[in-house]
C-alpha cells in the first residue's frame, strides 16, 4: 500500500482519530495509560495504534518495560504540503499579477 | 531519564550520507532549516550555534555525541528569546537508520531538561517543517518551507 493511502486509511476512523487527539493533549502515553481513559478494549486500542504506527501517524520510542506512542505529524505536513502548498503558491502569483497590474496600469 | 516531549519521524528515499548533509552542512540547512547555518567543529564536547541568515545566535549549546552519519545528539538552548532562554537546556537527538537499500528513517526527539513548555512548543512548530525539507530536498531536489 502506498504511503498516502495508509495515512488516508488511517485518519478514515473516529476511533484512531481520538487516539491521535488523546496523543495530541498528551504525548508520550504507554498502551495501559492509553487504555485508561477510552471506552475501548486493550486489544482494540492495540490494533488501531498498529494501524497508526504503519502508517507513521503514530512513533513509539520505549523507555524501560514501557513503550512510549507519540503523535507524528509530519506525513500530515507532507500531504498539506502537496496540495495545499500549490493553492498558497497560485494565490501569491495572483495577488502578484494584481499588483503589477494595478501599479504599472497594464492588465 | 525523562521521557522525550515528542518523536518526529519521517522516511526519505535517500541515503544516511545525505540525510546527515542536509541537517549539518551550511549550503545545505539554508534550504532546510530557514536560512541557518550551524557553527561547531563537529567534535563531541565542542561547542554548537545555529546562527540566524541575520548573523544574530538563535540557539547555542553542545555537541553531546556524533556518531556520522547516524546519530547526533545536541545540548541546546534557545539565545535569543529571554521567557525560552530562561526554561534551560533541551536535549535534541537525531537518528538516521537505514530501512531498505535505498530509503533511510530519520526520526527527531527533544526533550526539556527542566520544567517549562514554551521551548518545546517554538521547536515543535519548527522540526515537522525542517523533516519535510529534507525529505522534499532529497527526493525532489526542492524545499517546501524557505520562510521560518
Amino acid at each position: 500500500m502506498d504511503a498516502t493511502d495508509a495515512v488516508f486509511r488511517a485518519l478514515a476512523d473516529s476511533s484512531r482519530r481520538e487516539l491521535l487527539d488523546r496523543l495530541h493533549a498528551d504525548n508520550g502515553q504507554s498502551l495501559g495509560q492509553l487504555c485508561e481513559r477510552l471506552a475501548m478494549s486493550r486489544q482494540a486500542v492495540s490494533k488501531h495504534l498498529g494501524i497508526l504506527e504503519e502508517a507513521n501517524l503514530v512513533a513509539t520510542v520505549k523507555r524501560g518495560r514501557e513503550k512510549l506512542h507519540y503523535l507524528n505529524p509530519v506525513p500530515i505536513h507532507e500531504i498539506g504540503e502537496r496540495w495545499i502548498g500549490k493553492f498558497e503558491r497560485s494565490r501569491l502569483q495572483a495577488l502578484s499579477d494584481m499588483k503589477k497590474a494595478l501599479e504599472t496600469g497594464e492588465g | 531519564m525523562s521521557k522525550p516531549s515528542f518523536l518526529y519521524v519521517t522516511f526519505i528515499r535517500s541515503s544516511a550520507d545525505k540525510v546527515w548533509s542536509a541537517l549539518t552542512s551550511p549550503e545545505l540547512t539554508v534550504k532546510t532549516w530557514f536560512g541557518t547555518h550551524q557553527e561547531t567543529d563537529w567534535k563531541a564536547g565542542s561547542p554548537w550555534r545555529l546562527v540566524l541568515p541575520d548573523g544574530r545566535v538563535a540557539d547555542a549549546g553542545e555537541i553531546v555525541e556524533i556518531d556520522r552519519p547516524r546519530r547526533l545528539v545536541l545540548k541546546w538552548r534557545n539565545e535569543f528569546k529571554p521567557e525560552l532562554k530562561a526554561e534551560g537546556w533541551s536535549r535534541c537527538t537525531i537518528e538516521i537508520e537505514p530501512v531498505t537499500d535505498n530509503a533511510v528513517k530519520l526520526t527527531v526527539t527533544h526533550q526539556l531538561d527542566g520544567e517549562g513548555t514554551k521551548f518545546i512548543a517554538a521547536v515543535s512548530g519548527g522540526w515537522p517543517r525542517i523533516l519535510s525539507n529534507v525529505k522534499s530536498l532529497l527526493e525532489t531536489g526542492e524545499p517546501v518551507f524557505t520562510e521560518k
